[in-house]
């Protein structure tokens, strides 16, 4: 048999090497769930990591759609790191993310069809408050009544998603739109929308804001004293305490970070590639955010090459459920499967597997 | 009770238990290395030495939790192999812990049968807890609850469970450290009691007073080897210290200094412990003058943890009920606090001193940051930090490879120096410390008492927590305990006998009839 034995200090060879084993399992125990599909496993991973960046045919449409995916992934995986390390639990981002859409997209059609230069940056600022006040709930009932953020928030999605459907049917609801549920497009409407920069690159607002998300959450976490904090308070909560860290001060100020930033990726993805509100608005991302947080080990940098990679699969698995015919349950599976690798073999950071070599009472 | 002195027992009793060259090795130590001795049936023998010498390897060896590496053992003479500790426990071997394994939300009775392998009824069960804890001068009421108990009840709760065993071999390990004196004595009654019947003892203990009145033999170990084996009573304590360290002691030196206008005052303190099962402190008062130290001395579970607490600031009172140089700072936190002078000294150091994970840099940034000026605008100075942190390890001669490792490679009484050395660096006004010498050698115990001294020379008012009163009388001016969350009002150290110690630490918490059957 085997038996762990903690390491004396975290391996940081390991902490480097955990995601790559990760991804490298899942590839192998996804192959096989394919060919249990009765698919050529080694076409479903070809057509999932390597097609959408280097097929002749459809890279050019989907090469710009990395950015537009990994985008808002990126955006809301960094708000959620800062919360996670700090033991904060934020499962609801992609309710924060609708109402960041909702806050945003109302601002600019209330403006409708005037062409002012400030729309656009107001849009910004509703929708980061948006997504601010809807983590405020969960942040407060957990301050004041020491509620469970974990449930709290997630469920505050499920109320995002009603407010979203009705919207989309009442107040936003496009007047020229023929009666269809959907608010006017955003695309169509200069002084509101959020265009791609660089054409062909996908490149857009909420991509900038994510690389700067990233840099400022490097900073933070380095080299100032509230990131120390942030790390602290998950460590070692007592310790934290006596260092002086005021608890529920962390709780609103992470809830915060993460909701604002959900926000913002909601308001550039209604103002950009969405265009619209609309009742399916929401597609995941922030439930795939958490895993693109965990699968970077919470780290910036990490976090800025696991949003890309999950951008990967989701295109890939479209287009694998377009080419080869897999069912989008599959891509799903598949995609679980990298977090629950990554879960598994992060152990490996903080022990080491040793034979057993005696029989020893415990 | 009354015992021939002069036979010695142990030449007349058949032998119980024998260890011949038993050696256990963990990676990168040998915790025990060809260990020997043996136990007469009804023999009081003591394990003795200091934090790290392997006495709890040895003992949970004999307690079926390790196996040793080599060696063998033997109990009345047949092989003794015991595979967990159901199987020494059927061969009559019985431990009581130093860290109780009692459930706060059961009574007394459900915890008793949660260790036994075959429980009677409920009521039989009472009954015979009732009629044991009588019959050994330990009073208790099976069916309370073991949250409501005090640290020497809840002693009495594991030695009773150890009892109903009939056990031919009971191991202790530090009994003491949770008794006040007066308790002690009713435990050594009991003791003696089991031993006059037939029982042996395993005693481990580093206190040398205690075992010179209670043991008839002595086993000391240093490093993991059996360095001496005497007879307690006719060594004198210094003579045993000196064979369990190895080198000779340098008591601390005291200046003798000046006392100052006081800089710590606490007014009627009050507050709920954060803690469940917690003790609350109930109108606590104090002064402490600059350049004097008082010593608080009381068992554990008394309200030591919160007054802590409640002194550094992690824990917020009335403005007035804390004050630093007369300002009330009692609704403030740790930082303002800091700002001020008081720097504070937490008993656990993995997790509340120290963040575990961290490195020792990090760990120095944790409390050091403000004082030691290692941010700018919230930017931390890692420079200036690593220096920080390489100079506590320095001063304070901290044993570890870097100040990168994490905290929680380092041993524990290296934590202890960094941690100590931490808060002494700080050029402190005030200085709080809970059990600044918990698991420390008596090598590095006497320079964090010297540091601690020094700084008081300087000016600094001290406040040292402890449960260790040698250490109290050692290095305190004045002199005060926690009861129950009141603490008494402090008195020079300068004339105060063992016996009024103890009353001040509460007496023998209504235990003083224990032992009039006998």
């Amino acid at each position: 048999m085997l038996r762990l034995e903690k390491r004396p200090s975290p391996s940081r060879f390991w902490q480097g090497a955990t995601p790559v084993l990760a991804v490298v399992l899942t590839m192998i125990a996804g192959g096989l769930m394919f060919a249990a599909l009765g698919k050529n496993p080694f076409e479903a991973i070809r057509t999932i990591f390597w097609d959408p960046l280097f097929h002749p045919q459809f890279a050019d449409y989907s090469r710009p759609q990395l950015l537009v995916k990994a985008g808002p992934l990126i955006l809301i995986a960094i708000g959620l790191s800062l919360g996670f390390r700090a033991g904060i639990w934020n499962i609801g981002a992609e309710g924060q993310y609708i109402m960041g859409a909702l806050f945003g997209a109302g601002v600019g059609l209330a403006f409708y069809p005037a062409d002012l230069w400030f729309i656009f940056p107001l849009m910004v600022i509703a929708g980061a408050f948006g997504g601010w006040i809807w983590a405020m709930i969960p942040a407060i009932l957990r301050t004041k009544f020491n509620t469970n953020e974990i449930l709290v928030s997630l469920l505050m999605v499920y109320i995002a998603q009603n407010f979203l459907s009705s919207m989309s049917l009442g107040l936003l609801r496009n007047p020229e739109g023929g009666g269809f549920p959907g608010s006017r497009n955003l695309s169509q409407y200069p002084a509101a929308s959020n265009p791609e920069l660089i054409a062909g690159t996908g490149m857009h607002w909420g991509v900038i804001a994510a690389f700067m998300a990233v840099i400022a959450a490097y900073i933070l976490l380095q080299r100032h004293i509230l990131g120390f904090h942030i790390k602290l308070a998950g460590q070692a909560p007592r310790a934290a305490r006596y260092a002086g860290v005021n608890p529920t001060g962390l709780v609103l100020l992470c809830m915060g970070i993460s909701g604002a930033l959900a926000g913002l990726a909601g308001l550039f993805e209604v103002s950009g590639p969405a265009g619209q509100i609309s009742i399916d608005f929401n597609v995941g991302y922030g439930f795939t955010a958490i895993i693109v947080a965990f699968l970077g080990r919470l780290n910036p940098i990490g976090i800025l090459l696991a949003g890309l990679l999950m951008a990967l699969t989701y295109i890939g698995g479209e287009l694998a459920q377009f080419m080869l015919g897999l069912p989008a349950a599959a891509i799903q599976a598949f995609q679980g499967m990298l977090l629950f690798f990554l879960l598994a073999v992060d152990l490996l950071s903080n022990y080491r597997i040793r034979p057993a070599l005696k029989k020893e009472a415990i | 009770m009354t015992r021939p002195e002069l036979l010695r027992p142990e030449l007349l009793r058949p032998e119980l238990l024998r260890v011949e060259g038993v050696t256990k090795a963990y990676p990168g130590v040998v915790a025990n290395s060809d260990v020997s001795f043996s136990i007469s049936e009804g023999e009081i023998h003591a394990l003795l030495g200091e934090n790290g010498a392997g006495k709890s390897t040895l003992v949970k060896m004999i307690y079926g939790l390790v196996k040793p590496d080599s060696g063998r053992m033997t109990l009345r003479g047949a092989a003794y192999t015991p595979a967990e500790p159901r199987a020494a426990r059927a061969s009559g071997v019985a431990m009581v812990f130093q860290h109780f394994s009692l459930f706060e939300a059961l009574n007394v009775a459900e915890n008793v049968a949660l260790g036994m392998e075959n429980p009677p009824p409920m009521k039989e069960l009472a009954s015979r807890i009732k009629a044991v804890s009588e019959e050994y001068g330990l009073p208790l009421d099976p069916a309370r609850m073991v949250g409501d108990l005090s640290a020497g009840e809840r002693q009495r709760v594991e030695i009773v469970r150890c009892l109903l065993q009939d056990p031919k071999l009971l191991i202790m390990d530090e009994p003491t450290s949770v008794l006040t004196p007066q308790e002690v004595d009713i435990l050594f009654r009991t003791l003696r009691q089991l031993s006059a019947e037939g029982t042996a003892i395993l005693y481990i203990s580093h206190k040398l007073e205690e075992i010179r009145t209670l043991c008839d033999e002595a086993t000391i170990l240093r490093r993991g080897k059996v360095v001496a084996t005497c007879t307690p009573r006719e060594r004198s304590a210094r003579e045993m210290a000196e064979l369990m360290i190895g080198a000779t002691l340098t008591p601390p030196e005291r200046a003798g200094g000046t006392k100052g206008a006081t800089a710590l005052e606490v007014v009627d303190l009050s507050v709920a412990s954060p803690i469940p099962f917690g003790t609350s402190l109930k109108n606590v008062s104090f002064k402490v003058a600059k350049g004097e130290v008082l010593g608080i001395a009381g068992v554990a579970g008394n309200g030591q943890d919160e007054l802590l607490l409640a002194l550094s600031g992690e824990v917020r009172a009335a403005r007035d009920a804390v004050k630093i140089d007369g300002a009330g700072v009692g609704h403030t936190g740790t930082n303002e606090r800091r700002a001020l002078g008081l720097v504070a000294a937490p008993e656990e150091r993995l997790g509340h001193a120290a963040a575990p994970d961290m490195s020792l840099v990090e760990n120095a940034l944790l409390s050091g940051a403000l004082r030691k000026g290692l941010t700018r605008n919230g930017f931390i100075d890692w420079g200036k930090t690593e220096a920080f942190a390489a100079g506590i390890v320095k001063d304070f001669d901290v044993r570890t490879p870097g100040t990168h490792v994490a905290a929680r490679a380092l041993s524990g009484g290296n934590l202890q120096k960094f941690v100590v050395g931490r808060e002494l660096s700080q050029t402190p006004t005030v200085i709080v410390i809970n059990q600044p010498t918990w698991g420390v050698d008596a090598a590095a115990a006497a320079s964090i008492r010297q540091a601690i001294l020094d700084r008081a020379a300087g000016g600094a008012a001290v406040v040292v927590i402890s449960q260790d009163l040698d250490e109290l009388l050692e290095i305190a001016d004045s002199f005060a305990a926690l009861n129950e969350g009141r603490l008494t009002r402090p008195r020079p150290v300068a004339g105060l006998t063992i016996d009024e110690i103890g009353l001040m630490m509460g007496g023998a918490h209504g235990m003083e009839v224990a032992h009039h059957a006998h």
